[in-house]
């Protein structure tokens, strides 16, 4: 396998232009699919009523704004060890969409929160973690912005991403410590025992629809990185 | 490789010493933002018992950062820091000497004030250990993990608000487990558990930091 075949970016740039494209068609597609099955095929929700149904947004954005902070992590620690500079492009790219992630998070999850919990926001440990991870992405993004020189900016932010991947378990059950102990939980995330079935098919397509969008706006930004450095 | 360590803090210290206005602002800096919560917020005894320790805390975190910009700034200016990353002494043993340093330096004189602030917050007597013992536990974490932030920062325009940036949600763990063991010690339970937690935090920063702190310093001395 010619597995460096591609980390040259003269190579990879019209193999990202494909994939971009594919992928981007794809994510398109299914969000359609995702939402015709959120918003109109699965049932309405016991308890909770309409509302419910932002957690086809907000899970899968959830989910995404985690797993592109490891993804970004372990290209930059890729970079880091190969000394590639298309790594540190992919870690660059990712920042922005997982940044996004994090904010839609927070933002549909407070909207959520009206009418179910009665308050846009809690203190509670899902909800700060998510906020402190949207700082550390701010973080990543302010340091590669600061410095000048392309070189020294990707390998600075590639060890703020990896002192971050490593601090982020940390930070989250720190918090999740000082919420339990503090107060018991006013308002829990555990939802009915059982969800629809179409729920979760809702939920699975809207998180594949978002995983492709990822792939195509990061790729997309690669290739216009690539265009800026050469 | 202990004698370059030594040597590094015994300089470290006599250049602070020359300079003693300094090391005097930032422990200025933590005793005036703790003395600005009760005038904010009201001198209720009740409140200011229920937000002192954290109150002292949040000061300390920022006081710590604020020291940070120092710890690499000045040697980066003149050239020593490259000499000492050209020097025989791993850069790891370096920066963990000017680490250990900068907490002499900005740690330190907080730790032991804490227990005067904590009587302005008319805090229980019975606290002032857990306090003290917290912020000796956390602030060497906060050099620590500052430093990396330090290093990555060093010479870049815009530096002190890109340090805060980038180092304070990393201080999370430590505000969180200092603040929670002064806490839970007023609420008649024991703090043990926050203050092991603490230690251990300790123990993984100053064997995992020092990577890092010399990693993000090559990169910035290149």
């Amino acid at each position: 396998m010619k597995w460096f075949w591609y980390a040259s970016p003269q190579t990879f740039y019209p193999l990202a232009g494909r994939i971009a494209l594919w992928c981007g068609i794809a994510a398109v597609v299914l969000t359609a699919v995702g939402l015709y099955i959120g918003l109109v095929v699965a049932p309405t929700d016991a308890q909770q009523g309409e509302v419910y149904r932002v957690i086809f947004i907000h899970v899968p954005a959830a989910w995404m704004s985690m797993f592109i902070y490891v993804v970004m992590a372990g290209w930059a620690a890729i970079g880091l060890a190969f000394n590639t500079r298309l790594s540190a492009m992919m870690a660059a790219a990712l920042a922005p969409t997982g940044a996004l992630f994090t904010f839609i998070a927070l933002w549909t999850g407070s909207l959520w929160g009206r009418p179910t919990w009665g308050t846009y926001w809690v203190w509670d440990a899902r909800l700060t973690s998510e906020l402190i991870l949207l700082f550390l992405y701010f973080g990543f993004i302010a340091l590669r912005a600061a410095i000048d020189e392309p070189r020294r900016a990707d390998k600075a932010a590639a060890v703020l991403a990896i002192v971050g991947v490593v601090n982020v378990p940390i930070i989250y059950y720190s918090v999740q410590w000082w919420n339990t102990l503090h107060q018991g939980a006013s308002v829990s995330f555990t939802r009915a025992p059982t969800m629809a079935a179409t729920m979760v098919a809702g939920m699975l397509v809207m998180a594949l629809a978002f995983w492709l969008y990822s792939i195509a706006v990061s790729l997309v930004r690669v290739r216009c990185m690539i265009r800026e450095s050469t | 490789m202990l004698a370059a360590a030594r040597a590094i803090v015994c300089r470290d210290l006599l250049v602070a010493m020359r300079r003693r206005s300094d090391v005097a602002l930032a422990l200025l800096f933590f005793v005036i933002v703790v003395s600005l919560f009760p005038l904010g917020v009201g001198a209720d005894p009740a409140l200011l018992h229920a937000i002192g320790p954290g109150v002292i805390w949040v000061a300390a975190l920022l006081s710590s950062m604020l020291a940070l910009g120092r710890l690499f700034e000045a040697d980066h200016a003149d050239g020593t820091l490259e000499q000492l990353a050209l020097g025989v002494a791993p850069l790891g043993v370096v920066v963990v000497a000017k680490a250990a340093a900068h907490w002499l330096l900005s740690g330190l004189p907080l730790v032991l004030i804490a227990p005067l602030l904590a009587l302005q917050y008319d805090l229980p007597p019975m606290l002032y250990g857990v306090l003290v013992l917290s912020l000796l536990l956390g602030t060497p974490v906060l050099s620590l993990v500052g430093a990396i932030g330090a290093a990555l920062t060093l010479g870049l325009r815009g530096a002190g608000v890109l340090l805060a940036l980038l180092v304070l949600p990393l201080f999370v763990p430590v505000l969180v487990l200092g603040a929670g063991a002064v806490e839970m010690a007023a609420a008649g339970l024991g703090a043990e558990a926050q203050l092991l937690l603490l230690a251990a935090l300790l123990v993984a920063a100053a064997a995992l930091a020092p990577w890092a702190i010399a990693a993000a310093l090559r990169i910035s001395l290149e």
